[in-house]
């Protein structure tokens, strides 16, 4: 009756979270703050190359049912790594490392607890790592909660700001309030089938009773609900541009890239592996919210006059791209979940290299200054080329207009997937979002150009920042090279 | 191969570019000049292309390349030519090349020569893939790649409303590119392939009538924003008005090709059926665009802007030829298309010589007696306006009239007395056609002028070298219409399905 544990499988997992504890207890003992964003990126990359190793293996899986639990049912194993699974924890972990070179300069400018702060962050990547990983009900809500639990405190980690800690208690209470609305469904789910693992949920689910299934579209609605406040799909946005705009810069860039993009391994991997049944249910509903989300999102960010305001709501516009191709429903939804895999790839490159450069930005600004409004921008490109070429490259790419030929790819698989899966009004609708986030993404683009109102002063570098901008702009550049790379693992995945 | 050399050799000259400017090419003059050679190497290569070119056998696709590029959905990077895109391969880089030489002597106002270089490249890489692209994704990439370097153009030297024209392009043809990629999408994902040529052969097998009235609908209306359909011009006028002299060129020359193109090559042959339906509509929109061309050029009072609506008249000639969905309708707009991209491009160059020298494209302020004040730059706008105007003998004659004649007897499955009114009206069109042109060159070339004779600056070198290529190719065309007609009729029948 005891499960074996395969411990290659859980590796990454196991080394982030070693290391968050490992980090706890330095922090206790005083070793100095260098070392201890060395040891968190060093895990982080260690996890990182743990899943490289693993994606040249077989895929596995663990904490699976034993003999006599199992019967002649599938396997049913909690924790599986295939390639859906390597992939996403690859991205994350690579994101994640470059919020880690991120925060290491506002740890200091914003008198946050260094050791806290890391230990934070690494339980929160380790939620996220698990999310992409669970293959049973009951591990997705953990993972989920593992991965939003410790990101209220960092949102509230600058103790003496009233802002973040306002954010933090808005993402704290409508985090609580679509946790208890997901357990709901889960439990309905679990009430009318019995199955908690996917690959049991998914045929139980085909062989409901008649008078049993609105109980059970209730329950996969409900569920979506849980995954839509991850993703921050409207209408469970409201947390996410105020939490943005509240918290620590590097945070904002985690829950835009990492979180969400656990969000959508776990969106992914329930509808895809277990409520496939129901796809008459979910495809219309996610389809709804794509549209909803995406036409919101761009409308709102038109309006912006802050970085971190148009990044926030363009952010939730690239959501509803993102959740496009899952409103086909069945039909050919391996492919679709392939487009929102490379998707997510994609603009977690291209987002993380935007939140870099407006990072380091506001670092060289100086800490207190305040709105980080999108005029500050005008002209950066006679004061620092390279970042400024780095930065209309990022915001091209999330346009997806060539050059940035990665986000035009991007775009491209989304709109197929859509467009295959027969949801071709949706595809229409993304058609002309496209054109409304072209707008405010090229407006930024060019503001970097123009020349400069006045004199700004010329700022201080950060190796750090720089490295991790160097490192996204590289990551831009390569993609938009050869997209085929992100493309081929991706439909690997679906 | 050399196709693929054709598109690398811009690609290459623009990242060339981006080397810092102290180790490469320091000072603007010697940008112009590799800019010129470049473009120079170009046309070269594509004149070498039509010289490799097997012109007994013009509807096969030729010099093919052809390499799978992301598997995951089917893109293949498949270039080739047959004799409905040669000629517009050739007319880019002959467009390029001497907006390059006119470049080297009558730069843009201020702006970095490096980058302005390097943009043209870009833009060039875009318009010679997208009429070499045989993938239907890869055409879509390629018709994306000039959007941003067009934009730039018009953004960073464009006249004084210069960021809304720019944002005007720019939005309006990204609008129509969302569109073109469903549609695109809609036809891939339904007939299992991208591959054009695959596509064209199974002439809409596979596909059902209502995913063909949807796909040419929405490939359609994408193609229609950029080449541009009346109503969906409003973006036009404005660019044409503010871009630099260049950016006019290549847009009037090149850039409205690539919708026409797209018709032609992918809407006509894989949505015939849909074709058919909305084949009605999309002549009465190029009849009323021509005739809407026509009496707003009467209306103008910038040399810029005239052109600019003229060419939406023209463009409602190609469109209406591509209506008929007859041999004959479409030979006449792609005769129509370079007729098009020879004339007008003259024409803003001289609209850009003119503002040079007078300072003002005004045509109350330009006043009279240009013939005495600049004969040679009047005898060239003369000799342009004539050739617009569809002078039997210029390139301009052909394409007009073959398309009236194709609406005269258009395919058999459309209404006859609705297309023979088309080609009443867009006759007339062509009559306001030579009322504007003909009130033109008696407002500003014919009359008295209080300046000297001599008194505007002579024509120079650069600006010979620019126009007098495209003086003699008008006549050439127009006098030996057989050699675009012998390119295009072959592969024009197969892509209508016919043997």
């Amino acid at each position: 009756m005891i499960q074996s544990i395969d411990y290659a499988a859980i590796a990454p997992v196991l080394i982030v979270a070693a290391a968050a504890i490992g980090l706890l207890l330095a922090d206790a003992f005083d070793v100095p703050r260098r070392a201890l964003g060395t040891l968190g990126a060093g895990a982080l990359g260690g996890a990182l190359i743990a899943v490289i190793a693993l994606a040249f293996g077989d895929d596995r899986g663990t904490f699976c049912l034993t003999g006599d639990l199992r019967g002649d049912g599938p396997p049913s194993c909690s924790y599986a790594t295939d390639d859906f699974t390597l992939l996403f924890q690859g991205v994350m972990l690579a994101a994640a490392l470059i919020v880690v070179l991120l925060s290491l300069e506002e740890i200091t400018a914003s008198r946050m607890p260094a050791g806290e702060y890391h230990f934070l962050l690494l339980a929160a990547v380790t939620g996220a790592l698990t999310l992409a990983a669970a293959r049973d009900l009951v591990l997705l809500v953990v993972a989920l909660e593992t991965l939003s639990l410790p990101v209220f405190a960092l949102v509230a980690l600058r103790r003496y700001d009233g802002v973040a800690s306002e954010a933090a208690l808005k993402l704290f209470l409508i985090s609580v309030i679509s946790t208890a609305v997901m357990l709901l469904g889960v439990s309905l789910l679990y009430g009318v089938t019995g199955a908690m693992h996917l690959d049991r949920l998914a045929p139980a689910l085909s062989r409901v009773p008649a008078e049993l299934e609105p109980v059970a579209a209730l329950g996969v609605v409900l569920v979506l609900a849980g995954f839509a406040f991850k993703i921050a799909a409207v209408p469970f946005h409201f947390w996410a541009p105020d939490v943005y705009v509240g918290a620590p810069l590097p945070v904002a860039a985690f829950l835009s890239v990492v979180s969400k993009a656990g969000g959508f391994a776990g969106l992914a991997i329930v509808v895809a592996l277990g409520l496939p049944a129901y796809a008459h249910v979910w495809g219309p509903v996610l389809a709804v919210l794509a549209a909803v989300t995406m036409t919101l999102g761009n409308l709102v960010a038109l309006r912006q006059r802050s970085a971190i305001g148009l990044l926030a709501w363009s952010s939730v516009a690239q959501s509803g791209y993102m959740l496009a191709p899952l409103a086909v429903g069945e039909e050919r939804l391996g492919e679709a979940v392939a487009a929102t895999v490379a998707y997510v790839a994609v603009y977690a490159v291209m987002n993380i290299g935007a939140f870099a450069v407006v990072i380091g930005f506001r670092r060289r600004a100086g800490a207190a200054a305040g709105p980080d409004a999108l005029e500050d921008f005008r002209g950066l490109a006679r004061r620092n080329p390279a970042t400024a070429a780095a930065m209309a490259f990022f915001l091209i790419c999330l346009a997806g207009l060539p050059p940035g030929i990665m986000g035009l790819f991007a775009k491209i698989v989304v709109f197929r997937a859509t467009v295959a899966g027969g949801v071709t009004w949706l595809a229409v609708v993304m058609a002309i979002n496209t054109v409304i986030g072209l707008y405010y993404y090229l407006a930024w683009a060019a503001r970097l150009f123009t020349a400069p109102a006045g004199e700004r002063p010329q700022m201080p570098r950060g190796a750090a920042v720089r490295a991790a901008i160097a490192a996204s702009a590289a990551g831009a550049v390569v993609l938009s090279i050869a997209p085929q790379l992100v493309l081929q693992a991706a439909s690997a995945a679906g | 191969m050399i196709l693929l050399v054709t598109l690398a050799i811009p690609l290459a000259g623009a990242l060339a570019l981006l080397l810092p400017r102290t180790r490469f090419l320091p000072d603007e003059e010697s940008v112009r000049r590799y800019g010129a050679a470049v473009t120079g190497l170009v046309l070269l290569t594509t004149v070498a292309v039509a010289a490799a070119f097997d012109h007994g056998d013009p509807r096969r696709m030729q010099l093919e390349v052809d390499w799978s590029w992301a598997p995951a959905i089917g893109l293949r990077f498949h270039l080739g030519v047959d004799g409905v895109s040669l000629p517009l391969v050739v007319l880019t880089a002959l467009l390029t090349f001497l907006c390059s030489i006119y470049t080297l002597r009558h730069p843009p106002a201020e702006g970095s020569a490096r980058l302005f270089t390097g943009l043209v490249l870009a833009l060039q890489v875009g318009m010679l893939g997208t009429f070499l692209a045989l993938d239907l994704l890869l055409f879509f990439v390629f018709f994306e790649v000039v959007l941003i370097p067009m934009y730039a153009v018009i953004a960073l030297w464009g006249g004084p409303g210069r960021r809304a024209a720019a944002y005007k392009f720019i939005l309006y043809t990204l609008l129509g590119s969302g569109l073109l990629l469903v549609g695109l999408l809609l036809v891939a994902v339904n007939a299992g392939t991208l591959d054009m040529v695959a596509l064209a052969e199974r002439h809409g097998h596979g596909l059902t009538p209502a995913v063909q009235i949807a796909a040419f609908a929405l490939i359609g209306l994408g193609l229609a924003i950029k080449v541009p359909m009346w109503p969906l011009h409003t973006w036009l006028p404005d660019a044409h008005t503010e871009a630099p002299t260049v950016g006019s060129v290549l847009l009037a020359g090149v850039l409205l090709k690539m919708g026409t193109y797209g018709l032609v090559r992918i809407a006509l042959p894989a949505a015939p059926e849909g074709a058919e339906l909305w084949a009605p509509w999309l002549g009465l929109c190029a009849v009323i665009g021509i005739v809407y061309g026509s009496l707003a050029c009467l209306a103008q009072r910038d040399l810029k802007r005239l052109i600019a609506y003229s060419s939406i008249g023209h463009m409602g000639f190609v469109l209406l030829g591509i209506a008929t969905l007859t041999p004959v309708g479409v030979n006449a707009a792609l005769f129509g298309n370079i007729a098009h991209g020879l004339i007008t491009g003259l024409l803003f160059f001289l609209a850009g010589a003119v503002k040079e020298r007078y300072g003002t494209g005004e045509l109350n302020a330009l006043g009279g007696g240009m013939l005495t004040a600049a004969p040679r730059l009047a005898s060239f706008l003369t000799f342009a306006a004539v050739a617009s105007l569809g002078l039997p003998g210029l390139a301009g004659f052909w394409g007009e009239m073959l398309a009236l004649l194709g609406a005269y007897r258009p395919a058999a499955g459309l209404p006859r007395e609705t297309f023979v009114t088309f080609m009443a009206v867009g006759a007339l069109g062509a009559v306001l056609t030579a009322a504007y042109f003909l009130r033109l060159l008696a407002t500003i070339t014919h009359g008295r002028t209080e300046r000297p004779a001599g008194s505007v600056a002579a024509l120079t070198r650069a600006e010979y070298a620019a126009w007098v290529p495209l003086v003699v190719l008008t006549l050439l065309v127009g006098l030996w219409p057989k050699l675009l007609l012998d390119l295009t009729t072959a592969p024009v029948r197969a892509l209508l399905g016919g043997g």
